[in-house]
């Protein structure tokens, strides 16, 4: 089908479609939740089954080009979808980062063959994607990694370590941020290559956190050889794939990507928020208590201007009126109500956010609270949000940066880990 | 404002912009605040009046029409731009007067008013604040009481925008408790006007007092004791235009602070070159945006979307009443003494949202309103 919107599948037409594949494909939700299902299919064994369930009905990647394997389709056909789909069970997990970041930066800067080879991968549920950037060396200063990929021959050689990646056990491929020239100023020196993940010479280990959850990976390379034809975009230009990658990430963390499938696809429309809260009150018996009513209230309000804001920011940046890095707004937002959010929780909790019996339904704030700031730290740090706002946004001069125009082999940095033992 | 307006939309805003920037800049504001009784003087408002802006919630077949087929829509742009200019003017108060006498009111009723409303020549204003504080319809307590035919009006509504330049009323009271909404002309014996103080220089308000008024059924908009959904229409109509006044007003103050920022150097570098600042920037940045997606959002509910519009309302007024006094104040700060001087326009603005803020229901008000639409019966478990 061609992507112009005119000769498209009529909307009304699709959702009829869709309606009943889904009833006829797709197992019913039976009152648990997307997330639910995701904790207990750990190696997603299930989700890979029902992706492949979705591309081979021709409803996976329904905004992807239909060379990649996609359906060539629109926002709002995958709105449709969405809400069509909200009483089944979905693959969400492919959602962030697979579909909506790592297949949409291929998508941008790929070659022909990495995108036929992968996307329709991807789409079919058989390649599940992470993105390998950050380093325990740094956090926020991304492009001063220090990971190298040394040419040797045909192939670069990698080795140091990657931090933060999500599932990285269980996914097969990632987008991997690499040092090549350590003569150049530290932007452009780098390299993004496609790294298959369970390979010799590399050792993921998984990080267990606070609130007990341990989806997140640190990585180990120890003289792993990646094929030149892996390089995405230009040798020493990773910068600019690595900037888009991200951009990419803003758009799915804030709720913008036309690549999310299935209703769960960000915490702004799942939310630490609405039901929850009201049922958190039924537990603890303050569905009365005018201060509960007051914080629920504005917890449904902030749900809502979330949800009007990413409309807003998406409209505004499609028609030029917002420039691209205007998703850091909605971005920002989602973190701030998300910690908001867990504080009215843990208020309407009361005591049992600290101590409760076996089995309470009210139990667990506390432990979820341990974990407030996730959404602050994650996808670039709320500081780093409005920096970028602030400056590429509203224009304000940039911050004071010592390594600027210096080789990167001469600016101070910290140290590579070494790897434990 | 939406980043999609029609051409006609447009056009319309465009006029009103031009329209305020020529008759009525802040100065002349600082004028009207000193010279006029009312705010404003009534030529000034009829010559708005042709403009269209009572013409929007009236519907074509009584003589108004909108521009897009959503009146509050495009009410929405002129509020916006009224709070950039912190415009004078009955706006809030005769635009529910207008909407529901187009919506409910007889023939005879509307002949009565809706010329007058459409021209400028008559100001109505809605009484439904009571004494006690509440902007609320459903805290009246103001009763009619029927004796046979009629209907005896005795007791004091207030403050009421634009009281004493009103040549009618809409007056929310209770027949036998049940919510019933009056129309009546400001010359109904029985009917005085007093005076009340107010934040906004030029937004004025007064205590309307009935002593033992007679009315007949000719005065009741719809029916006795029916007048819920009128209530709930009131409100969201007065929130809808008040949430785009402050969010015009914001993004005004917002403006005004960056650029200032820019300018005013201290250190030898721009206040907007400090990352402490910087970030408290871009918090206002998102947050206006918030505040401009989320009241577009309710006045397109209000009237697209009857089964969602109490809540989208409730949220933005919630949201926006809130944000803006505080975001206000922040700019304040960031521009120093200088802002909080009599001299210095930014008290303008903020006695503008303070009062937007206040009235037709506060934030606190409006998140029991939000929380009352969940489920949060008392369970029996």
């Amino acid at each position: 089908m061609p992507e112009n919107l005119a000769e498209m599948e009529d909307l009304e037409a699709f959702r009829l479609r869709a309606r009943a594949w889904l009833a006829e494909s797709m197992p019913l939700l039976d009152g648990r939740t997307n997330h639910q299902i995701m904790a207990d299919d750990e190696e997603c064994v299930q989700a890979r089954a029902l992706q492949r369930i979705l591309f081979d009905g021709g409803f996976a990647g329904l905004c992807f080009p239909r060379e990649y394997g996609g359906q060539g389709l629109s926002r709002e056909h995958q709105s449709v979808f969405n809400q069509e789909s909200s009483p089944y069970e979905m693959p969400v997990v492919f959602n962030v980062p697979t579909f909506a970041i790592m297949a949409a930066t291929l998508l941008d800067f790929g070659t022909e063959e990495q995108k036929k080879r992968h996307i329709p991968a991807m789409l079919s549920g058989e390649e599940m994607w992470v993105q390998f950037l950050s380093e325990p060396s740094g956090g926020s200063d991304l492009a001063g990694l220090v990971t190298r990929a040394t040419k040797d021959g045909d192939v670069y050689i990698l080795n140091g370590s990657k931090i933060w990646s999500s599932g990285a056990f269980r996914s097969d491929y990632a987008l991997c941020l690499a040092r090549t020239d350590g003569q150049a100023t530290k932007h452009r020196g780098l390299t993004c290559f496609i790294l298959k993940i369970h390979q010799p010479g590399i050792e993921v280990q998984r990080i267990m956190m606070v609130n007990g959850w341990n989806e997140f990976c640190q990585e180990f390379f120890d003289d792993v050889a990646i094929p030149e034809e892996n390089i995405v975009g230009a040798l020493n230009d990773g910068w600019t794939v690595a900037s888009r990658l991200l951009y990419h990430e803003r758009d799915a963390v804030g709720g913008g990507s036309k690549f999310i499938s299935g209703s769960s696809g960000h915490r702004g429309a799942q939310g630490a928020g609405r039901g929850d809260l009201v049922d958190l009150a039924h537990a603890t018996g303050s569905t009365q208590d005018p201060a509960v009513r007051q914080l629920i209230g504005e917890a449904r309000a902030l749900d809502l201007v979330g949800n009007q804001l990413i409309a807003r920011t998406t409209k505004g940046i499609m028609a030029g009126a917002l420039p691209e890095t205007a998703g850091s707004i909605p971005r920002l937002f989602m973190a701030t109500n998300t910690e908001r959010h867990h504080d009215i929780a843990l208020e309407i909790a009361g005591s049992h956010a600290g101590a409760w019996a076996e089995g309470d339904p009210s139990g667990g704030v506390g432990n979820e609270f341990l974990m407030r700031q996730g959404g602050s730290l994650g996808g670039g740090s709320n500081e780093m949000q409005r920096n970028i706002i602030s400056e590429r946004v509203l224009g304000m001069p940039r911050e004071f940066a010592a390594d600027k125009d210096m080789p990167f082999d001469e600016v101070r940095h910290n140290a590579s880990p070494s790897r434990p033992s | 404002m939406d980043f999609d307006l029609s051409e006609d939309q447009e056009l319309f805003r465009e006029t009103t912009v031009k329209f305020l920037e020529d008759t009525c800049p802040l100065t002349t504001v600082r004028e009207w605040a000193e010279s006029e009784g009312a705010g404003f003087p009534r030529s000034w408002w009829k010559q708005g009046c042709e403009l269209g802006w009572t013409s929007m919630l009236i519907s074509e077949a009584d003589g108004g029409g909108s521009v897009s087929g959503q009146g509050l829509v495009d009410l929405s742009l002129v509020a916006e731009e009224m709070g950039r200019m912190v415009s004078p003017g009955p706006f809030v108060t005769t635009s529910v007067v207008a909407d529901v006498l187009s919506r409910v009111g007889t023939s005879t009723q509307k002949d009565a008013y809706l010329p007058g409303i459409l021209d400028g020549e008559i100001i109505g204003s809605w009484c439904v604040a009571e004494p006690n504080g509440s902007w609320l319809p459903e805290d009246t307590t103001l009763e009619a009481v029927k004796k046979g035919d009629v209907f005896h009006l005795t007791g004091t509504k207030g403050p009421v925008e634009a009281a004493d330049v009103a040549g009618v009323f809409v007056v929310t009271a209770r027949v036998d408790g049940e919510p019933t909404h009056f129309i009546l002309g400001a010359d109904t014996p029985g009917v005085s006007v007093t005076k009340a103080d107010g934040l906004d220089l030029v937004r004025r308000f007064g205590m309307v007092e009935f002593n033992d008024v007679v009315l007949s059924r000719d005065n009741v908009l719809g029916d006795v004791g029916a007048a819920t959904e009128q209530w709930e229409r009131g409100v969201e109509v007065a929130n809808v235009l008040q949430a785009a006044s402050m969010a015009g007003a914001m993004d005004k103050v917002l403006s005004m602070t960056i650029e200032y920022a820019f300018d005013r150097y201290s250190f030898g570098r721009p206040l907007a070159s400090y990352q402490a600042l910087k970030h408290r920037f871009a918090d206002m940045k998102m947050w206006l945006e918030a505040v401009m997606a989320t009241s577009l959002a309710a006045a397109e509910a209000a009237e697209t979307r009857p089964d969602r519009s109490k809540e989208l309302v409730s949220v933005a007024k919630a949201y926006v009443g809130e944000r803006v006094p505080w975001m206000m104040q922040d700019c304040v700060q960031l521009h120093g003494g200088i802002g909080v001087t009599w001299d210095h326009d930014l008290h303008l603005y903020l006695r503008r949202a303070v009062q937007d803020r206040s009235l037709y229901g506060s934030p606190a008000q409006q998140r029991e309103r939000i929380a009352s639409g969940l489920d949060l019966e008392e369970s029996n478990a």
